[in-house]
């Protein structure tokens, strides 16, 4: 629809059939272009960093002590003594092919690792993003109303920390508090040893699994659990999500339709929510997709402490194990989980805001 | 985990304890055993291809050898395990091995001779990293169905010539030594991978318990096999929980949600002194820390510039500062609890001695570059090595860098000073003799890289015919009376400045009894653990 036609009042004569699914078309092949370049990209540079860092594939699975000779058949063996372009191409075909290869340590497929690894943390960071949204977006809406008060200075303390703290010294601090001294969660690992096995796997996310087995026993455990490194990771969330609120309301309560839709008679409830909130939606969307993006990508720090076997952890072993496969395929799927969020917030643009339309 | 974490955890842990003690709240079930442990080493469950840490741990337990060591009494040396018996032939070649009747696999398969025979050959034919261990003794691929063959139901192992029977028997408690059911392997073969694929994540042993479950960098489980041989073991389930952070582990153990730590640092163990309800167990481990000196340096390959060094370590401030309770001072290139191992440490830091030393040989002004790897206590020790050389005048400057960076250098004969630790390979002295004193060929073209003294640039000299004579000695005190001399001509000759021995600390619940980590000599046992 044009500029003109809006203007001059003229309803727009309904394009053919073929013409109107062709900009659709047109998005989601250059959607699906952009996915595979970006994909690509990241794969070809993951893969020459790995080739080229001062790691190595070989000395992991052979030993220090191995002799030249068997150190030689394992290079052989790992196509290491191939052009590097050569080694790229055949990793890609394999990847088309939806198999990652096998892991150079554990010798299990890498596709299998990751589909175990990955639900632990998704469920971990899930629930991380919406302890993060729930407080986070109220605290900074509430921080840019009532600017200078005792409320915003509280929030203003609360990101402070949740940005300067380091997470590790939090996590067990946390844990020393909530598990060691007081007794009120779980301590490290995703169930107590009670409860390990004895929900069939289903999803991989034990909350999940145990409600689809009924077994309430092992879903209070599992979130008995979860409820420390989850919080850990939505407070800092939290901090950043509350921040941005606050920043993007104080810009909305500023504007002069605020002022005008005041002068009206407007509630300030509905001045708040129905106006300033609603048009920050789609600057929010960007912040939480990527908070949730930054916490799918696993927190290794986290992971570590509380001893949950996520991907971050996962990836970061594989690395300092020179398992290029497993730290390829990791890549891959932090890849995919950041170019799927985009797409999704893109997604929710077109629905919130009629501009992007 | 960096410097500023490690601080932020002492601190927190610091506070904690001042603050208040955690109390133990919980207990593990009294026939349930939960260990937490850096499991994220384990790779493979083949005990033809196993050669980590925590997989030996897992290989001890599921699989029986002919001969074992018993971690109540490992001083005893092996034992008889699956082979209730031996005999030697006269000349000293082929050992008969005469099969325990009546012991059977998880499967329910019964262990005959045919399998012992098969568990050994594949080990040699699949050729993985530990095959050297059995193929040191003249088994190739090609003629093992040959030499190791089953005859009237007994097991005859035939070796390319007389070695000690000792050395064959240790070699043979080594992870690489462990029986599987060779129907149950076989019926899991693919593409004649002699089952190697499914062994890598599977299990067919008639140890005393049997694998559920193995989640790489989460947990192992094991469930006790009641028809084990020597009688099921009192702890029915073995749980080892992967946990990363040694304050997360202590935690656990205070908190009595497990029974045993393996992973404590220093702090943490020191954190539990006061706390009546653990005890801390120390083993000698294997590890030894050394320094190298490379024979291809003109100053470093003087004699009395190798003896200096010897006096320029300063061997009590570093065990009783950053050391502290993980290493302890050892001199020799055999750990102690080995066979032939000797308590005999003459060097101690005294800079005169060593300057007087430098001074003899004309050295004065040296500069050097010593390699290491990046792991916090090599750092140190190469600083605190800084420090002393500095006092005499050795300008020593450190390179850190990863494996591959110094491992190739250290390969390629490239570094000035290598600091490193070194772990053996099999519960028999042969294995550290044969690659700190051991080197025929010394010339570049031999690249014989997996030789600590080539690596080294050093000719060992009359000490190569010593570690040759040594494998075939019989008697087990002539045995080690070869080894106690070797180990004496190898402190004052050698480029190697052996430092330290490795201590492992277990943290774990009083009522824990038994438990053993297998010292120096083997892995951790726990078919014998009581609470």
């Amino acid at each position: 629809m044009s500029v003109n036609d809006i203007s001059k009042g003229r309803r727009p004569k309904r394009a053919p059939l073929s013409h109107s699914l062709w900009p659709t078309l047109k998005t989601v092949l250059r959607t699906l272009g952009s996915v595979a370049v970006t994909l690509l990209g990241l794969l070809f540079i993951t893969f020459i960093i790995g080739r080229v860092m001062p790691i190595d594939p070989v000395l992991s699975i052979v030993g220090e002590r191995a002799s030249q000779e068997t150190y030689d058949a394992v290079y052989h063996q790992l196509g290491l003594d191939k052009p590097l372009l050569v080694q790229f191409f055949y990793y890609l075909w394999d990847v088309l092919h939806l198999d990652f290869g096998t892991s150079l340590l554990n010798a299990r497929p890498v596709s299998e690792d990751i589909a175990r690894v990955f639900p632990a943390t998704l469920e971990l960071a899930s629930l991380g993003i919406v302890f993060g949204v729930v407080i986070g977006v109220p605290l900074g809406v509430l921080a840019a109303v009532r600017k200078g008060s005792w409320i915003d200075q509280i929030a203003r303390v609360v990101a402070l920390v949740g940005y300067s703290m380091p997470i590790f010294w939090l996590g067990l601090m946390g844990l020393l508090i909530f598990y060691g001294i007081l007794g009120w969660v779980g301590g490290p690992g995703r169930v107590g040893i009670f409860y390990v096995d004895i929900v069939p796997t289903v999803t991989g996310m034990i909350l999940v699994d145990s409600l689809l087995d009924s077994n309430i026993d092992v879903f209070k455990d599992a979130f008995s659990h979860i409820i420390l490194p989850a919080s850990l990771l939505g407070y800092y969330s939290l901090a950043y999500i509350s921040r941005m609120t606050r920043s993007f309301m104080l810009e909305q309560m500023s504007a002069e339709y605020i002022t005008t839709a005041r002068v009206k008679g407007m509630s300030e409830w509905d001045v708040i929510w129905k106006h300033a909130f609603k048009n920050i939606r789609v600057q929010l969307i960007t912040v939480i997709a990527l908070s949730y993006a930054g916490l799918l990508e696993g927190s290794v720090l986290t992971e570590i402490i509380f001893s949950w076997p996520g991907i971050g952890s996962y990836i970061t072993t594989a690395l300092l194990s020179a398992d290029m496969n497993a730290v390829l395929g990791g890549t891959v799927v932090v890849g995919l989980i950041f170019i799927l969020l985009n797409i999704f917030s893109d997604l929710l643009y077109k629905i919130f805001d009629p501009r992007a339309k | 985990m960096n410097v500023m974490n490690r601080l932020l955890c002492g601190a927190a842990l610091g506070l904690a304890v001042s603050v208040s003690s955690v109390g133990a709240w919980a207990e593990t079930p009294a026939n349930m055993l939960v260990i937490a442990n850096r499991i994220d080493d384990v790779t493979t469950l083949d005990p033809a291809e196993s050669f980590e840490f925590a997989g030996a741990d897992i290989s001890r337990n599921v699989y029986n050898r002919l001969v074992y060591l018993d971690p109540l009494d490992l001083e005893a040396g092996y034992k008889p395990d699956l082979a209730e018996s031996w005999e030697v032939s006269e000349d000293g070649k082929t050992i008969t091995f005469t099969m325990r009747e009546g012991v059977t696999f998880q499967s329910g398969n019964p262990v005959r001779a045919e399998d012992a025979a098969f568990s050994l050959q594949r080990a040699v034919i699949l050729n993985k990293t530990p095959a050297f261990i059995l193929s040191q003794f003249g088994f190739t691929p090609e003629n093992v169905e040959e030499m190791i063959r089953v005859e009237d139901g007994k097991l005859l192992i035939t070796t390319d010539k007389k070695y000690a029977t000792s050395f064959i028997l240790n070699c043979l408690t080594a992870t690489i030594g462990g029986i599987v059911d060779k129907e149950e392997v076989m019926a899991h073969e693919v593409d004649g991978d002699m089952g190697n694929t499914w062994l890598k994540t599977n299990t067919a042993g008639s140890g005393p318990y049997k694998l559920d479950s193995w989640k790489p960098n989460e947990s192992v489980s094991m469930s006790a096999y009641e028809d084990y041989y020597g009688g099921a073991p009192e702890m029915k389930r073995v749980i080892v929980r992967h946990v990363q952070e040694s304050a997360s582990q202590r935690l656990l153990l205070e908190r009595g949600d497990i029974d045993i730590a393996r992973n404590l640092n220093p702090e943490d163990i020191a954190g539990l002194a006061d706390n009546e309800d653990i005890k801390v167990v120390d083993e000698l481990k294997g590890r030894l820390m050394y320094l190298a000196l490379n024979g291809k340096h003109p100053e470093l390959s003087k004699p009395e510039v190798r003896e200096a060094f010897k006096y320029l370590v300063d061997y009590e401030g570093m065990v009783n500062s950053f050391l502290n309770g993980q290493y302890t001072i050892h001199q020799n290139f055999l750990p102690a609890t080995y066979l032939g191992a000797t308590n005999e440490n003459p060097f101690s830091l005294d800079l005169e001695k060593a300057k007087a030393l430098l001074a003899e040989a004309g050295v004065d002004g040296l500069e050097i570059e010593v390699g290491v790897r990046e792991a916090q206590e090599r750092i140190e020790i190469a600083q605190s090595l800084q420090n002393t050389l500095g006092q005499v005048g050795i300008k020593l400057n450190i390179t850190v860098g990863t494996a591959k960076q110094i491992l190739a250098r250290y390969r390629a004969r490239d570094l000035d000073v290598y600091l490193g630790a070194w772990g053996p390979d099999y519960p028999d002295p042969q294995t550290n003799a044969g690659t700190f004193a051991y080197n025929p060929d010394n010339s570049d073209e031999a690249n014989a890289t997996g030789l600590l003294a080539w690596r080294t640039a050093w000719y060992p000299g009359d000490l190569n015919e010593q570690v040759e004579a040594a494998v075939t000695e019989t008697d087990r005190e002539a045995r080690i009376k070869m080894y106690e001399d070797m180990q004496a001509e190898f402190r004052e000759t050698s480029p190697f400045v052996v430092m330290f021995q490795q201590i492992e600390q277990s943290a774990m619940q009083e009522n824990v009894t038994n438990f053993s980590t297998g010292q120096a000599v083997t892995a951790a046992a726990y078919w014998q653990v009581t609470k």
